[in-house]
């Protein structure tokens, strides 16, 4: 395209099929404690 | 949905609801904020009229006409059919029946020591006690929590412990026991224990550094950036401020742990609202994951962060996203946790609007053994869950968690950043406003900054590249 640029990205869309496992890490287990910051953490579903 | 906005030189739209990102060229940027409310005729006119201005003109590659404004729109047309731009709402049913289903606990946050060897000024701990009197966790309170755990896990392999505080160094032989007892325990019931270690760091020395590199998942450190902004609101109990002897612990376990698995973790209050010069600090001393966190206080503190502060906290925002651009480019690129996206392998949309998992998933342990929704909630009585001799017994209360989530939010309903915050923090909302489905509305202003200046990262990524 010309006059837009998509950046490499998983549509969340997509992500319903296979999403909600519930393996990913507790998001205030990481570094926040005080915000809730889960856009960040990692997908461990390799299915 | 969209989400757009200028960053940086970038122009950015969000589809909020399939997290689809777009960065558009001026022309395409105007058309997308007229595109779902009027017709082909009018934006045409619209543009032709903007765009006819000779310094209008200037800001775009070509010179306007009918044909390049048909051209911008036959792209949006093209992403809207692909089913990344303007989508709609879709998981409001998905998410009730997420939430419905039966859930496992796969986090605990154990409060090794209610105590603490320093005096922070912010502390929600309340140095340590929080609102309750010096204890530390036995060895075999800590046991049970874990049996309390893998009994709770269900299916889930994967279990995450905190020692968290107060300050879970001035209980280690505790800390240690129970890795010990962890790791037996893993293999009799195939689970696989993921620890972590929140020290402020005073008591660390090169035993438990090597103990941490061989068992810790990760390592927090809390450091507050500048020396006299640290030294300020993190002082030992006798007045004198800590940095000095903090640091060099720091640097010698970040470079141990070859500068990952772990974060520099730092908070920010009004009395250092140039906070990014703390991070800065931070990564110039070397410090490659770093995470610095807005305090959450009423207002009546003197060190709050009220609304009148958030414009100069989102320029900070900026300034830090420019210098990690800057750096990145130099060679001396870091982390900064707010700043973390993961597009292409982030969370699914379930993890994402179906909320933190406090109350459910994630338990707070004191060292007596009581059970908490999370270590916010440690020492709100109404919210005390049951403990590890007995197990949960306010199904009630872990029922009201269960349905927190992003559509349980009136405020989350027309906001962009829904999808990275998963309708913010249960404690801010209940100190702020006193039920759970509520929202910390400076947070959220802060939040939906910081997911612009991430997105922004990316788009100059992209740029790097190319």
């Amino acid at each position: 395209m010309k006059h837009i640029k998509t950046l490499n990205t998983r549509n969340l869309k997509e992500s319903m099929k296979k999403g909600g496992c519930g393996e990913c890490q507790t998001s205030c287990q990481s570094a926040c404690k005080t915000s809730c910051t889960v856009g960040n953490q990692s997908c461990e579903n390799n299915n | 949905m969209i989400h757009q906005y200028k960053n940086n030189g970038y122009n950015i739209v969000l589809d909020v609801n399939s997290g689809m990102i777009h960065i558009v060229d001026e022309l395409v940027y105007d058309i997308i904020s007229l595109y779902e409310s009027h017709d082909v005729d009018t934006i045409i006119e619209k543009m032709m009229d903007k765009y006819s201005i000779p310094e209008n003109a200037g800001l775009l590659e070509d010179p306007i006409s009918k044909e390049l404004i048909l051209e911008g729109i036959d792209e949006i047309r093209q992403l809207k059919e692909d089913g990344s731009l303007f989508t709609e709402d879709i998981y409001q049913n998905y998410i009730s029946e997420f939430k419905n289903r039966e859930t496992v606990v796969k986090a605990l946050c154990l409060h090794i020591a209610h105590d603490c060897n320093l005096a922070c000024k912010y502390c929600f701990a309340e140095e340590g006690e929080y609102h309750g009197r010096r204890a530390i966790m036995s060895y075999e309170v800590g046991k049970k929590a874990l049996d309390f755990l893998i009994v709770n896990s269900g299916k889930r392999r994967n279990l995450e412990v905190d020692f968290f505080g107060g300050e879970p160094l001035m209980n280690f032989q505790v800390v240690r026991d129970l890795v010990k007892y962890g790791r037996e325990q893993e293999k009799i019931h195939d689970k696989h224990f993921r620890f972590t270690l929140t020290t402020n760091g005073l008591l660390l020395n090169d035993d438990i550094i090597a103990f941490a590199n061989e068992e810790m998942d990760n390592v927090v450190l809390s450091i507050d950036g500048r020396k006299e902004i640290h030294d300020h609101m993190r002082p030992s109990r006798n007045g004198k401020g800590s940095y000095d002897i903090i640091l060099p612990k720091f640097i010698k376990l970040a470079e141990s742990r070859n500068q990952s698995r772990y974060y520099v973790r730092g908070t920010f209050t009004r009395n250092n609202l140039d906070f990014s010069e703390d991070v800065i600090h931070l990564a110039e001393l070397g410090f490659k994951q770093i995470s610095m966190e807005p305090v959450v206080s009423l207002p009546e503190e003197p060190y709050a962060i009220t609304e009148e502060d958030i414009p100069v906290i989102c320029e900070e925002y900026d300034k830090l996203a420019e210098y990690m651009i800057q750096s990145k480019k130099e060679g001396r690129s870091f982390n900064f946790f707010h700043f973390m996206l993961d597009l292409s392998g982030g969370p699914c949309v379930a993890k994402r609007l179906s909320g933190c998992g406090t109350g459910t998933e994630y338990l707070a342990v004191t060292p007596w053994g009581d059970i908490y929704p999370c270590h916010q909630f440690v020492g709100e009585e109404e919210y005390l869950l049951g403990n590890v001799d007995d197990g949960i017994k306010r199904d009630d209360l872990v029922e009201g968690f269960k349905h927190c989530n992003v559509y349980s939010k009136d405020n989350c309903k027309d906001c962009f950043a829904r999808y990275y915050c998963s309708g913010g923090c249960a404690a801010n909302s209940y100190k702020f406003h006193n039920n759970i489905n509520d929202t910390y509305d400076i947070g959220c202003e802060l939040q939906r900054k910081r997911v612009e200046c991430s997105i922004m990262l990316k788009a100059a990524e992209l740029d790097g590249e190319e």
